[in-house]
């Protein structure tokens, strides 16, 4: 079995600052967490690599501004990194530092190649578009001209996330957090993206939606095969759903391994610390 | 060459927040020949769960090898292998039952079956009819397939767990005390499927505390205490440690 990963993340920086010189040698331990107190710079995501494979829901962990939501947005090109490298297995891109790309190809890359569910609906969705509107929205990126095709593409993505076919006009600012990120999932789904990005996909939802999205979410793994990064600062969600886990803090990856080698045996003190604590 | 081969293999537990390393085990040798069976015992705590969980990368190992002839890569060692590696070993090739049921929540104890055997490639029919056929073996009443287990007791989620991993006739099966709480009757139905599986060359590394139940389906038992393997019938004898 060799197997080549369909993202390949190498040394992703960062950073909110421009640095001063008490803290641009990131080797020291000059930093108050993740942040310079000299001159406030933000040290958000520091030397980042990982690999996601085919079909796998790879884990994110760790506490609040660990910079998990930082690197998803760098990752989807919703902002610029400070440097690094990201390829990914398409027979088009294969070798190519998606960074370095023009913006016009990233949109490109974002319009067939991933999907992103946001920790806030208010970034993932118009709140003032219609549910289907919002999903035809990224059908007209994709490509798609054919009004009635698009309208039954769809009706049948927001039915498989369990929205009522008479709310489907309605827009998503009416909609509860758990609907709206159900309608958040539907519009990553409708490219049929083979890799998608989901942060914090249940944070704020009561139990028993939170159990809704997360069925819905091992559902879409196994049935569509498609590779997913799930953020969460819940270990029990990251323990539901990901095979392999890794664990930030600070803006780095302190460790990583099995998910349940990670909960069982955790190695750093850190993740010592956060699953102690859910015990 | 054996199936599993276990030499010098240690493991220690740093505990960070009380500045402290435990050793939990340390000089495990054994192995076991294809389609063998072989029963772990010692007092509790000596280190028998650490052994079957590193096996199976729950539990990181520190030091020594645990060689094991995979169908899809050739001989390996646990200890090394990449995560992927491990994980497709788990789908396809390593079993592993505990006492715990440790499951997706809200998914349907016919569909945990059926999905063990989906996640391997079975098709959707295949898979339907050989999860009914685990869960009758099992005896779990027809009335619970469509329910979730969180509700069922000790010795029906027990037999689940272990429908759920011999459904998939898995090469190398770790069984931790998988009989803990059954009744006689369940522990009989266990028995059985291990002398199918073993029958049907399955390997096997098995912790039980009873000792009469590991009597005549044991090739060999490893005690922790005195570190030998004992071999042949009279296995059993000499666990009272
Ligand atoms: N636009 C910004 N300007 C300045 N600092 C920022 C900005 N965005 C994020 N940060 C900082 O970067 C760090 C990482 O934030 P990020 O949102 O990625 O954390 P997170 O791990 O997603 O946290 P949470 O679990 O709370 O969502 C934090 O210290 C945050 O304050
Ligand atoms: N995750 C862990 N973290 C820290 N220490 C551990 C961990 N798992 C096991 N240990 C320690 O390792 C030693 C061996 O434990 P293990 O569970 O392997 O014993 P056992 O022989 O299976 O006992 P029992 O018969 O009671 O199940 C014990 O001292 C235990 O406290
Ligand atoms: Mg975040
Ligand atoms: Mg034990
Ligand atoms: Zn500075």
């Amino acid at each position: 079995m060799h197997e080549e990963p369909i993202l390949k993340v190498r040394n992703l920086r960062k950073q909110f600052g421009s640095g001063c010189s008490h803290c641009a040698n990131l080797d020291s331990n000059r930093l108050e967490k993740n942040y310079c107190t000299v001159c406030g710079t933000v040290y958000a995501v520091r030397d980042v690599s990982l690999d996601l494979y085919p079909g796998e829901i790879l884990g994110i962990v760790g506490e609040s501004g660990s910079g998990k939501s930082t690197l998803m947005q760098c990752l989807y090109f919703d902002t610029d990194v400070a440097s690094g490298e990201a390829y990914i297995q398409t027979p088009a891109l294969t070798g190519t530092n998606v960074f370095e790309l023009s913006s016009q190809q990233k949109r490109s890359i974002r319009n067939h190649d991933y999907g992103m569910v946001y920790q806030n609906p208010v970034h993932g969705l118009k709140m003032n578009f219609s549910s289907v509107g919002n999903i035809a929205e990224k059908l007209i990126a994709a490509g798609n001209r054919n009004v009635g095709e698009m309208e039954a593409t769809s009706k049948r993505l927001l039915g498989n996330v369990h929205i009522p076919l008479h709310r489907m006009k309605e827009e998503p600012r009416n909609f509860s957090g758990g609907m709206q990120q159900r309608v958040q999932i539907a519009k990553a789904l409708s490219n049929n993206p083979p890799i998608l990005f989901l942060d914090e996909v249940t944070t704020g939802l009561d139990l028993s939606v939170q159990a809704n999205v997360l069925d819905l979410i091992k559902k879409i793994q196994r049935e569509l095969g498609i590779s997913m990064i799930v953020v969460s600062h819940d270990l029990a969600v990251i323990r539901m759903l990901a095979d392999r886990t890794i664990v930030m803090l600070n803006g780095e990856i302190i460790e990583q391994g099995l998910t349940d080698q990670v909960l069982e045996d955790p190695q750093h003190a850190y993740t010592q610390q956060l699953v102690y604590s859910l015990l | 060459m054996a199936m599993l081969e276990i030499a010098g293999f240690e493991k220690r537990f740093t505990i960070h927040h009380l500045n402290k390393v435990m050793p939990a085990i340390k000089d495990i040798h054994f192995s076991l020949e294809t389609g063998e069976f072989i029963g772990i015992v010692g007092k509790s705590g000596s280190g028998k769960s650490t052994i079957l969980k590193s096996i199976y990368r729950t539990y990181l190992p520190d030091h020594g090898k645990m060689m094991y002839d995979s169908s899809a890569f050739g001989v390996v060692d646990l200890a090394h292998i990449t995560e992927r590696q491990m994980l497709h070993l788990r789908k396809y090739e390593i079993g592993y039952v505990s006492q715990f049921l440790n499951v997706m929540p809200r998914t349907t104890c016919r569909q945990l079956v059926t999905n063990a055997l989906l996640e391997m490639g079975s098709t959707e029919d295949v898979a339907g009819e050989e999860a009914e056929k685990a869960l009758a073996h099992f005896e779990i009443d027809p009335k619970l397939w469509d329910s979730y287990p969180n509700t069922f007791s000790g010795g029906e989620k027990l037999r689940l767990n272990i429908a759920m991993a011999t459904v998939k006739q898995p090469r190398l099966l770790l069984l931790d005390e998988p009989t803990a709480s059954l009744d006689q009757q369940s522990k009989m139905k266990v028995r059985e499927i291990i002398e199918k599986l073993k029958l049907n060359g399955t390997t096997l590394v098995g912790i039980f505390h009873d000792i009469e139940f590991m009597e005549g389906l044991c090739d060999k038992v490893y005690d922790m205490q005195t570190r030998k393997m004992a071999v042949g019938e009279k296995v059993g004898v000499g666990a009272e440690s």
